[in-house]
């Protein structure tokens, strides 16, 4: 495919803003939706609205094909053992609360620690926050150095006999870098220590394998990877899975119920209460066709790297000689310009940006900032956007000096 | 001048901007313009929250009005406090209690700033009418 033919499918790019064309760099945090998954949402809506498993009639019977083909389709893209190890969640946030409840409740004592990677966006960080308090657990914090590389070799002496589990990011969403998770993963069986993955951003940049990549637990969205917002991804092993009670009841997650206590049903539906998204999940299927079939544009990465690593006055969060471990996630801070003054100004050049915290606070203290400004690229951005990028952040540096 | 003489004068001024690019200019000088705070005075008690930058408002009563200072790390929102500062500064409590904040969405700030940006407007407004109804 190339950039033209990718750019055809995405209708949000023919857009314009301020009358300027839409140049989206706000990627990380929601990608624009093709063409194929817009019409699977509508086919839902239009078609196949029904409650899903549980009726008998047509509508539902499609309904349900439509819902558990995503499963499929989702399990057969991450390599996951099972399809019934996947379970459909609102996001990422949703899916790390609900790991981080039903891990506490099923491995969780008082005492016991929980290792945290100092990059990690507030979805991995706040729960675990949560189930600390609850259970009486400690959390540790495992850091990172100047550039923003995970201090891994740390891990080892982190760990210690009280230690439950680690969670850290396959790719952090300030610094776009890439976390060596298998190697992390031994580490942690090593010790017997289970490990979630928060792969909103991997999902998008790398090609994930669970099980070559020996996590535990790996949590996605669907709106960053091309897929409908409100749908996302808790995969974990079905052995401990099997172990940890649900965090919600009702709807279709029960076996049976009685006046004085239920039954959960088997996996994945004990983790599923309520009426799913049934529009949402399904365009699962269209969102990984779509990310299969574009290819990621190195070229740009590399463009946008070396021109903001060398521009004065510009300092780039996590940086890398190896290129194949940055993913095109660029957050900068530059002097004598706040991040909100350029998000603000580059927005009325047509340039939609990220600017703030980036649901970061600990990261932000790390480094000294109160913010970032970051620009995302997506395989439809153009070479052509990433130099009005370029040209528009150096005019709105001068505005602004 | 009155309150009302005051906002009438800022729409005045920023309606000769069509462009936004050029509006923003125009926040921009009137930002650096402003004299600020000391850093003793951008305590955790001014900061006002619910702003992507960071904001601190000071207020004093002298001779029965209320002079507002205020001071921001980013400079459009320096430029729009600034404005807030030449209009509300000055005033009794009781005008300022009075009024109802529409001259923003006169000047069309309200609706073009991004929407945090639009919280922000929103949270200074609120810390402006809380230091009133204090000094009422």
């Amino acid at each position: 495919m190339t950039t033209e033919d990718i750019r055809s499918c995405f209708p949000q790019l023919e857009r314009k803003v301020f009358g300027k064309p839409l140049v989206y760099l706000d990627n990380a945090a929601t990608s624009l939706r093709p063409k194929s998954v817009i019409e699977c949402w509508e086919r839902s809506a239009s078609q196949t609205t029904a409650n899903l498993h549980r009726a008998v009639h047509q509508v539902a019977v499609e309904a349900t094909e439509a819902y558990e083909a995503a499963r499929k389709a989702v399990a057969e893209f991450i390599n996951a053992a099972e399809t019934e190890e996947v379970i459909f969640t609102s996001g990422a946030t949703h899916a790390i609360n609900l790991a981080a409840f039903s891990i506490g409740e099923a491995f969780l004592d008082e005492g016991d620690e929980i290792i945290v990677s100092e990059t990690e966006h507030h979805s991995n960080l706040v729960p675990w926050q949560m189930v600390c308090r609850r259970k009486g657990a400690i959390m540790k914090r495992l850091p990172v150095d100047e550039n923003g590389r995970l201090k891994i070799e740390l891990l080892d002496s982190l760990i210690r006999s009280r230690t439950r589990l680690v969670c850290v990011a396959h790719v952090s969403n300030v610094l776009g870098l890439v976390n060596p998770i298998q190697e992390i993963s031994q580490i942690c069986h090593r010790h017997g220590v289970m490990l979630l993955v928060d792969g909103a951003q991997g999902i998008v940049h790398q090609k994930v394998d669970v099980q070559a990549l020996g996590c535990d637990f790996y949590a996605f969205s669907g709106h960053k990877m091309y897929g409908a917002p409100g749908t996302g991804v808790l995969w974990g092993r079905r052995g401990l899975l099997e172990q940890m009670p649900p965090m919600f009841g009702g709807g279709e997650m029960i076996e049976s119920v009685s006046w004085e206590s239920s039954s959960w049903a088997p996996l994945p539906r004990k983790f599923e209460a309520g009426t799913q998204d049934i529009s949402g999940t399904p365009c699962f299927v269209p969102a990984i066709k779509m990310l299969q079939e574009m290819p990621q544009n190195e070229e740009i990465k590399e463009f946008v790297y070396k021109a903001l690593t060398a521009e004065p006055g510009i300092r780039l969060f996590g940086t890398t000689d190896d290129m194949s471990l940055k993913a095109p996630v660029f957050s900068i801070s530059a002097e004598g310009a706040h991040h909100e003054d350029l998000a603000l100004i580059m927005d009325k050049m047509g340039v939609a940006l990220r600017s703030g915290q980036m649901c970061a606070e600990p990261l932000m203290d790390r480094f000294g900032v109160t913010g970032m400004l970051r620009a995302s690229f997506a395989p439809y951005n153009t070479m052509q956007e990433a130099e009005y990028f370029l040209s528009s952040l150096r005019k709105a540096i001068s505005m602004l000096r | 001048m009155t309150l009302r003489e005051k906002q009438l004068e800022i729409i005045d001024n920023f309606s000769l901007y069509e462009e936004w690019l050029d509006k923003y200019e125009y926040l921009i000088e009137l930002g650096k313009s402003l004299e600020g705070l000391p850093e003793e005075k951008k305590t955790e008690d001014r900061l006002i929250k619910g702003c992507q930058s960071r904001v601190w408002l000071d207020c004093e009563k002298q001779d029965g009005v209320l002079v507002f200072s205020a001071d921001s790390d980013a400079v459009i929102t320096r430029g729009i406090i600034a404005m807030l500062v030449s209009v509300y500064s000055g005033q009794r409590a009781e005008d300022i209690l009075a009024d109802d904040f529409s001259f923003l969405n006169e000047l069309g700030l309200k609706e073009n700033l991004s929407p945090t940006r639009a919280n922000g407007l929103v949270s200074m407004i609120a810390t402006i009418r809380a230091k009133a109804a204090e000094n009422e």
